[in-house]
């Protein structure tokens, strides 16, 4: 028996060139063919406009979604769990309301974002009990929860926008300072996307996200506790989006009732086009914000274009077909090509 | 002799990307025969049933149907000239009447804007009756696996089939609707439809069929006359070496400890089991036998605490041991082998080094982060040492032939150094060569001292492999049988609570 299997270990495992192998990987990966999409919009762009190649027109596409971008990730993990939550918009206008009306009520900015984070997480922790103790689907438990939160940002702010002029500068630094000459903004978003692009590949906590989404039975029967699992991927996703909503609150130094409405599209449609997928199981930080990089780089180019803003949400929506049409196609392609007769 | 033949296929290849699948595969099908395909997974059974199902076309060669040549360029073409298949997996709509599944593609096929469903549940009644009693107005997902397997049957007679092709037909069946079953294709047979029958198991190919063809890589090695060969024979002809004894051996039951190391005692969960209790001595591989529906699977998925119960309490080592999570059994080093990998055991898109850390991300992380050298040793070990046959470790496991994804199953349980290891159907829908390995590596795990309780219904396999065999009928113990006892007829008897 044991010579039956050493002959197997010649067979078993394939040799490669490693370095091809890896330029293999690089090609193969999702996020190269929106690297490429993007590199070819810039492209056409920089001839089409000539403010398109100057720092200002960039530092603004990036900072549009730097904010957002905090939700995309967020939203990354939700979906490759399998769920989905559309309270995001909601949460990220209550994030900015809440601690507005603490703050004008006479309380220390930071304590009253503080508390609106605290909040947001608690509307995560209630989405999570929905879904699972109680055992709704995550869509029609967010869905509601959209509805009550973005109610109680209306019965807050009475239908008005609040001005927060009031604010110290040191908390409006969050949204309008510079650390050497580049936004706040973005520097802190560049190292939230460095932490949780790490933490996505490398701890067991969210590498457990990941085999809840692919298979949940195979996941509890592999011992890992799939609700407490579930549970704190809806406080998660709540969570950075009410810092989001903090980041807003800073820099528009204004909280609205009807902010953050769509942004729980435009941030499914983001990690959708950088790979991750409505089952569950796949996705990545990087490939969303490449999703997100995408549709405001569109955007922006379309302004500048002098196209009337109004075809914006035109061209969000066919951006999202024909790049999930292309991964679709090339998925059916792959699945072709390596595949196994099992009887 | 050649008007007899019913189907005929010459010089077949098939590549997928740069894998073929099949190599100048040649086979021809006499009327009213029943003529069994076996292989090894990845042989091209399945690939050549599809192309003569018409759901790929072939890359070259030639088909013909009572000798005059076609092309079957899609599973319509294929009903139309008669062929009708019955899945391995049912392929039925089952929020969708038995009627309606039965004449669904007339159906469609049909201009009328309405149904009559008076006539089309008479008529479904008319086809269904020579072959079981099922209320053609039932849904399909209300009735058992074997009766779901009839109404495919029935389907296939709908349409007029001269050709029907069975894959893996008893992969879930009892041993009484597999009866049922045999009785259907002999009537079948009678009135001159020609059979292919697909299966890995030789019992039933010899008792059934009238002529055997092998396949291996893609290609034909032979075809051979029922009466004129012997299981071993084909088994030889199939993996292209010779498999020595089809078992490894039993533990010498005069040597060997007696001592208990786990017990289970008045396990019930009020519905599937009741007062289930049996000890596992140290060493031995335990049988745990019975029809399906026996509630086998229950009782160790409620020990392992994957299931609910109402009473039971589980000793190791003679201390007793209370889990309350699936996580806690696995702590324990009590795990579960799922008898549905694919749904239960497995993640399909995942890689086969995510699938074996699965259930101990300790074992490959520091402090919370998992350490990527680790995983990779960890994977390549197993690798190895299971002969897990694929492209690399990052290969995603829906690829794999099922016996690579039993194995990988298997290694992302040992990952965890189980004490105690619930098999349940370890080898089902696997091939002989992949299987005796299974089995090798079950007997290595018990004679190193993990306690293995098998669950199988397929009673070659309890026989051959367990040195003490606990049989439940019904949810409850029937017997226990020992040495001598361990045979067909004993266990059948007690599995039927006879």
């Amino acid at each position: 028996m044991s010579a039956m299997n050493n002959v197997q270990v010649e067979s078993t495992i394939i040799k490669r060139n490693p370095f091809l192998s890896i330029l293999k990987q690089i090609k193969n990966m999702r996020e190269m063919n929106i690297i490429l999409i993007i590199i070819a919009v810039c492209v056409i762009m920089s001839f089409a406009s000539p403010y398109f190649l100057t720092w200002g027109n960039i530092e603004s596409i990036v900072m549009q979604f730097s904010t957002e971008g905090i939700v995309v990730i967020g939203m990354t993990v939700m979906l490759i769990l399998g769920g989905i939550d559309i309270s995001v918009g909601s949460i990220m206008c209550f994030s900015m309301v809440l601690p507005a009306k603490i703050f004008l009520a006479g309380v220390n900015p930071w304590i009253s974002a503080l508390a609106g984070l605290v909040a947001c997480l608690i509307i995560g922790a209630i989405n999570g009990f929905f879904v699972t103790k109680v055992g709704l689907h995550p869509f029609i438990t967010t869905l509601a929860t959209a509805g009550i939160i973005r109610g109680a940002c209306y019965v807050l702010t009475q239908g008005s926008q609040i001005s927060l002029y009031t604010l110290p500068d040191s908390f409006k630094y969050i949204g309008l300072g510079k650390v050497s000459g580049i936004p706040f903004i973005i520097v802190l978003f560049i190292i939230i996307v460095i932490i949780s692009d790490f933490m996505l590949r490398k701890t067991s906590v969210l590498r457990n996200v990941f085999y809840t989404g692919s298979n949940e039975k195979a996941a509890r029967f592999s011992g890992i506790n799939v609700d407490k699992v579930k549970f704190w991927v809806f406080v998660l996703c709540a969570g950075l989006t009410g810092l989001a909503g903090i980041i807003f609150m800073a820099r528009f130094g204004m909280a609205t009732p009807n902010f953050g409405v769509g942004l729980e599209m435009t941030a499914i449609a983001s990690a959708v086009i950088g790979g991750a997928s409505m089952s569950g199981g796949k996705g990545t930080v990087f490939g969303s914000i490449l999703g997100i990089c995408l549709y405001y780089l569109i955007s922006s180019s379309l302004i500048l274009l002098h196209v009337n803003a109004y075809w914006q949400e035109f061209a969000r929506g066919l951006i999202l077909l024909i790049a999930i049409s292309i991964d679709s196609i090339g998925e059916m392609r792959k699945s072709r090509r390596s595949y196994k007769a099992a009887a | 002799m050649s008007e007899n033949i019913l189907l005929e296929v010459k010089g077949i290849d098939k590549s997928f990307g740069a894998t073929k699948a099949l190599n100048g595969m040649s086979f021809q099908l006499l009327k009213g025969e029943v003529h069994a395909i076996v292989g090894e997974n990845g042989a091209g059974k399945s690939t050549l049933m599809n192309i003569i199902a018409g759901i790929f076309a072939p890359d070259s060669g030639e088909i013909y149907i009572e000798g005059k040549r076609v092309e079957i360029k899609n599973p319509h073409e294929a009903e139309k000239h008669g062929i009708g298949f019955v899945h391995q997996e049912i392929a039925l709509c089952p929020d969708v009447s038995v009627a309606e599944n039965i004449f669904m593609s007339e159906i469609n096929k049909n201009k009328r804007f309405t149904v009559n469903y008076k006539k089309l549940y008479d008529r479904a009644s008319k086809i269904l009756k020579p072959l079981a009693n099922i209320n053609p107005r039932k849904l399909v997902a209300d009735l058992s696996i074997s009766n779901q397997q009839v109404v495919e049957i029935a389907k296939a007679l709908s349409m007029n089939c001269k050709i029907i092709i069975f894959d893996e037909p008893t992969a879930a069946l009892s041993e009484k609707e597999a009866e049922s079953l045999f009785k259907i294709i002999r009537e079948l047979k009678s009135n001159g439809i020609g059979i292919i029958y697909i299966s890995h198991r030789m019992a039933e190919v010899f008792s059934l069929c009238d002529r055997v063809t092998v396949m291996r890589d893609g290609r034909l090695i032979d075809t051979k006359n029922i009466n004129e060969t012997d299981s071993k024979e084909i088994v030889n002809l199939m993996v292209g070496r010779e498999i020595g004894d089809i078992y490894p051996p039993k533990r010498d039951s005069s040597t060997c400890s007696k001592e208990t190391i786990f017990e289970i005692r008045e396990f019930s969960d009020g519905k599937r089991f009741q007062n289930i209790s049996f000890d596992l001595k140290e060493g031995e591989i335990l049988g745990l036998a019975g029809l399906v529906g026996a509630g086998r699977s229950e009782v160790a998925q409620s020990v392992c605490a994957l299931n609910s119960k109402i009473s039971g309490e589980v000793y190791y080592q003679g201390s007793r041991i209370d889990i309350k999570s699936p996580g806690e059994s696995i702590k324990h080093g009590i795990v579960y082998l799922t008898e549905d990998r694919k749904s239960a055991g497995l993640f399909l898109d995942l890689s086969i080094k995510w699938n074996i850390s699965a259930m101990k991300l300790l074992n490959v992380s520091k402090k919370g982060l998992i350490q990527n050298h680790l995983e990779t040793n960890q994977c390549d070990t197993f690798i190895r040492e299971l002969g897990i046959k694929c492209s690399g470790m990052n290969q995603n496991l829906s690829s794999l032939s099922g016996g690579n994804q039993q194995k990988v199953l298997l290694a992302k349980l040992l990952t965890v150094k189980p004490r105690i290891v619930f098999m349940d159907e370890p080898t089902r829908g696997i091939d002989v060569g992949a299987k005796n390995e299974i089995h090798r590596l079950i007997r290595k795990l018990a004679n190193q001292g993990t306690g293995i309780v098998l669950i199988s219904s397929e009673l070659p396999e309890i026989v051959g492999m367990c040195d003490r065999v606990v049989v439940m009928h019904e949810g409850r113990l029937s017997g226990v049988v020992v040495d001598e006892e361990i045979n067909e007829k004993k266990i059948i008897q007690l599995a039927s609570g006879v």
